[in-house]
């Protein structure tokens, strides 16, 4: 290697880090186009339904007397809905502490073939609620992030 | 009392560092010479009075001066001491303090014993750092005084937030923030180098520790931050690529990447240009990832307090420090001339590619945390997760790995593919062993976590061999601490690798009585009882484990009820063993009288933070190494300089 | 200077980092500046309160119904706690509204009844009835998401405007102009 001439040794290097990290850009952007999870509300999801399994996040509130718990104690089912539509869910796991009929929640998981949203993971909003006077402005913010995500 | 010399003693500081700013900047200009002469005392006094403000509030958190708006608001009398010690920087305000008091210790620490850079660029390296702390003091003195008093003191006060009640992460975020400040240090020299476009060894030498000291702070607070929302969070993840979690990774990218460069431009005087502008990039990392999660722009698993007008607070600093940072490296960094020059085949180039390798990393994971802001302009709500960040880091990942084992037994300069070929078989060998070992036993195996192991065994034998041949009494510290810290990032990914490729779930309601499997452990729900602690009651459950048949573990798992404020929080129960841990997590009660319960078990998957602890370790040991030799060379010189002066007599 | 020496070519690219940080810059002032005109509505303003009926937090005055809300007049609807430093911060704000003829009703969250004496005691009382919320139910049905937060109730009993964190002296003529404004 030690043939070639020190100024083409340089070219050879700069060639390769502009190769990778134009590589890098556009890989990024690449995936993510496609690996973003989107964000839906129940309306959107009976109007234009995402793919079946393509990871997606479904914001809400969890309609008054929908949540059942199966036999095995863990799977629970319930209905997300936004004033226009309904979407029912299905939950195995642990549901955060503030995940009440009612309350916003937001569902990470996907569609299936049937309509059914099977979730991964559940982010009960309303978290922190309670908070010193510091904290103030982060009920702002949180409401801001709540009003934003739950309509 | 105790407040309002606090509050003196900050904004005298404050003034000092303008009196630093204004005369390092103008002893750079030949009129200003001779104001060149209290440019360091004022540092020194600077460092000094910022300490002793400090302390202020620490005496006030100490002994719970309710009258003090922000110990009302963040303490509590019955607190326990070391939370009680532990609020004082466990909120804005305070980390703030926290922040430009080890600026300003570390600036005057770098005016009493920093004598290898050339006078003027000392000087504007001090002005610097006078410069970013300056924006520091406004923040707090304007936007966020931590001394204010309120006009009736409270009865009691408002308590830590009880999820914040806990050990790890009462010195996580100053771990983190000590990581922020010793990048900005590190600005600060990139600063006063390219002001005088003075960059050489020299500079790349004055730098070298404070990067690594911030870089072992990150280090740490990175392993520690994951450790926390794996056993806090009680989700059995241990990084969730999370806006919180990117900010602090960003700042370690860049900072691995400038600590690598850095090393070049000391040892062989290349890298120049490229250095000094990693030296911004990686304090601005560390901005823009305070910003991020101070603002508030973007929504986190974690909690944490935002607050949109600080947020426009840390951006106008970032934008006047970074902005001008690099408007000023665009202007000068052409005139910077060009370093020595090296092969492809050389420690230098395997350097540039793991430079590049990083700052990929870094872009991607940059990108993947602004995506969801960015489509927000045009009116889409997205989350950015692992499905992006995983694959597409994964790409860039693995060819940094590959060099990292590669690299570290390369000459300097110029070398030959052949010479170490011989010895990079042991590492295939190593690699090739262990994918034959998966592939069989576990055929159904992920391509990520394959990889990921195989390459790890390859990059733990890698690691060591530039050891071997050597005089180990004579090899110096810093050699140790890249071979430990390489071996730490090969542990590491060994239990990330695990941990995708081998954990196992379960997810049931239990009976007390009721036995479950999984993978060899046998878990039994023994009873649940409520347990009483000083500001919560909790629901206990006590699990009883046994690994194979074999000795009998209890497990205690809580789900807390807070009092002050009101919070619920799921404490996980974690048994750890050499192969691997049990982690389990209560739920809530079924209407039967049934118990949800989460158990896993996760082979090797404590190598992740013993990983990370080396990492740690290896900077620690490369520090003590580079320290101890510029104290030795600088008394060398100081007897040198003194027997001159005698003679000279 | 007519030769286009590497130097100057090398010189463009320096500034690359400066335009991708302006780019950044501009994304995030975006991003900051959006979210201040979300704020403005929560989703339960303009709709009515749900039915609720509390019991008294104290007994030196009544409970809390949403039928006693809608009285004809506008009124102000406290969510606050004894817990809550910032409720005694804005203390003074809703002795000076009570001063001013506006009538005030409370909603204590997780409360005991004698942390709500003695924080009235301390702060003084400026309620003209007080709900004891036990778990948060109203506060959840409101839409609120916090201690304290305070509602504009008109007439009718219709949510009209919402006020999240503490009243501060400047927030009172803007709530006396939100007053005025459900009174019509």
């Amino acid at each position: 290697m030690s043939a070639i001439k020190p100024k083409h040794q340089r070219l050879v290097l700069l060639t390769i880090a502009l190769v990778a990290l134009i590589g890098a850009g556009l890989l990024a952007a690449w995936a993510l186009r496609n690996q973003a999870a989107y964000f839906y509300v129940p309306a959107d999801i009976v109007a234009d339904p995402p793919e079946a399994g393509r990871a997606v996040r479904l914001g809400g509130m969890v309609e008054k007397g929908s949540i059942k718990t199966a036999p095995d104690g863990v799977t629970i089912d319930f209905v997300v809905e936004d004033g226009k539509a309904r979407v029912p869910v299905r939950f195995r796991g642990i549901t955060p502490d503030l995940f009440i009929e009612g309350s916003g929640v937001v569902a990470e998981g996907r569609m299936e073939p049937g309509g059914r949203f099977v979730a991964d993971n559940l982010l009960a909003k309303h978290d922190e609620n309670y908070v010193p006077r510091e904290m103030a402005e982060m009920t702002k913010a949180q409401a801001t992030a709540t009003v934003a995500e739950t309509r | 009392m105790i407040a309002e010399l606090g509050l003196a003693m900050l904004w005298l500081a404050s003034a000092l560092a303008l009196l630093q700013l204004v005369a390092g900047a103008l002893a750079l200009t030949k009129r200003g010479r001779e104001l060149a002469g209290i440019v360091r005392p004022a540092a020194v006094i600077q460092g000094v009075l910022s300490a002793g403000s400090f302390l202020a509030l620490i005496a006030l958190f100490l002994r719970t001066d309710l009258s003090v708006k922000l110990v009302a608001t963040n303490s509590h009398s019955l607190k326990p001491f070391i939370f009680k010690l532990a609020g004082t920087w466990g909120n804005h305000e305070g980390s703030m303090l926290l922040w430009v008091t080890v600026m300003a210790m570390a600036g005057g620490f770098i005016a009493l014993f920093e004598r290898r850079l050339r006078d003027d660029t000392m000087l504007a390296t001090l002005a610097g750092q006078a410069f970013v702390s300056l924006g520091f003091y406004a923040f707090l003195l304007l936007s966020s005084n931590p001394f204010e008093r309120l006009a009736v003191p409270p009865p009691e006060g408002n308590g830590l937030n009880p999820l914040l009640q806990d050990i790890g992460l009462a010195f996580h975020p100053p771990t983190l923030y000590l990581g922020y400040v010793g990048l900005s240090i590190a600005f600060s020299f990139a600063i006063g180098a390219l002001v005088t476009r003075d960059v050489g060894p020299a500079f790349a030498r004055a730098m070298r520790p404070w990067v690594l000291g911030a870089w072992i702070f990150l280090s740490l607070g990175i392993t520690a931050g994951s450790y926390w929302a794996y056993y806090e969070l009680g989700w059995g993840g241990w990084w969730f690529w999370d806006p919180v979690e990117n900010a602090s990774l960003m700042p370690w990218l860049a900072a691995t990447a400038l600590l690598h460069s850095s090393t070049v431009l000391a040892a062989r005087n290349a890298l120049r240009a490229w250095t000094v502008m990693l030296g911004v990039v990686a304090f601005s990392m560390s901005m823009i990832g305070t910003f991020l999660v101070r603002s508030g722009i973007l929504t986190s698993v974690h909690a944490f307090a935002v607050d949109p007008e600080r947020g426009s607070f840390i951006l106008a600093l970032l934008a006047i420090y970074i902005g001008g940072a690099l408007a000023l490296f665009a202007t000068r960094a052409a005139t910077i001339t060009e370093g020595a020059r090296f092969a492809v085949t050389s420690r230098e180039a395997a350097l540039v590619v793991n430079n590049v390798m990083l700052s990929a990393i870094l872009g991607i994971v940059l990108l993947g945390t602004l995506y969801p802001l960015l489509t927000e302009a045009f009116g889409e709500k997205v989350s950015v997760g692992p499905p992006y960040f995983n694959p597409i880091g994964a790409i860039f990942f693995v060819p940094m790995l590959i060099v990292m084992a590669i690299g570290p037994m390369l000459r300097w300069r110029d070398d030959r593919a052949g010479r170490i070929s011989g010895k990079l078989a042991l590492p295939a060998l190593a690699a090739a062993l262990t994918a034959l070992g998966l592939v069989s036993f576990a055929p159904t195996i992920k391509p990520l976590p394959f990889l990921g192991m195989a390459l790890a065994a390859g990059l733990a034998v890698a690691s060591v061999l530039p050891l071997v041949g050597r005089d180990l009494r004579r090899t110096p510290l810093p050699v140790y601490g890249m071979v430990v810290a390489h071996l730490g990032i090969a542990v590491a990914l060994f239990g990330v690798g695990s941990d995708s490729a081998f954990s196992i779930e379960k997810l049931v309601a239990s009976r007390a009585g009721e036995s479950h499997k999984v993978g060899p452990w046998q878990v039994t729900l023994r009873s649940i009882e409520p347990v009483a602690g000083p500001n919560w009651t909790a629901l206990e459950a006590t699990l009883a484990a046994t690994y194979d048949g074999g000795r009998l573990s209890l497990l205690r798992t809580q789900s807390r009820n807070f009092t002050t404020p009101p919070q619920l929080t799921n404490e996980s129960a974690l048994h750890t063993r050499w192969n691997g841990q049990l982690y389990v997590v209560l739920g809530e009660e079924a209407d039967d009288g049934r118990w949800q319960l989460r158990l896993w078990w996760k082979p090797f998957v404590p190598m992740i933070w013993y990983g990370g602890l080396l990492v740690g370790l290896g900077g620690l040991l490369a520090l003590i190494g580079r320290v101890a030799r510029d104290m030795k060379r600088s008394r060398a010189e100081d007897k040198i300089a003194y027997r001159r002066a005698r003679q000279g007599r | 200077m007519s030769d286009p020496t590497p130097t100057r070519r090398n010189g463009l690219w320096l500034w690359l980092p400066l335009a991708l940080f302006f780019g950044f810059f501009v994304l995030v002032m975006f991003g900051l500046l959006r979210p201040a005109d979300r704020n403005v509505a929560s989703a339960f303003v303009g709709k009515p309160l749900p039915a609720f009926d509390l019991r008294p937090a104290v007994p030196e005055r009544p409970g809390l119904r949403a039928a006693d809300m809608a009285t004809g007049q506008p009124r102000l609807l406290n969510v606050f706690a004894s817990w809550c430093i910032p409720c005694a911060a804005e203390a003074p704000q809703l002795a000076a509204l009570a001063q001013q003829g506006v009538a005030i009703d409370g909603v204590a969250i997780r409360d005991r009844q004698e942390d709500v004496q003695r924080f009235l005691a301390q702060y003084g009382n400026p309620f003209a009835r007080i709900g004891a919320d036990d778990v948060s139910a109203v506060q959840l049905a409101i839409g609120s998401s916090g201690v304290p937060e305070t509602f504009v109730i008109d007439g009718k009993g219709v949510i009209r405007h919402q006020h999240i964190g503490d009243i501060r002296a400047e927030d009172v003529p803007m709530l006396l102009e939100k007053l005025r404004e459900a009174g019509r």
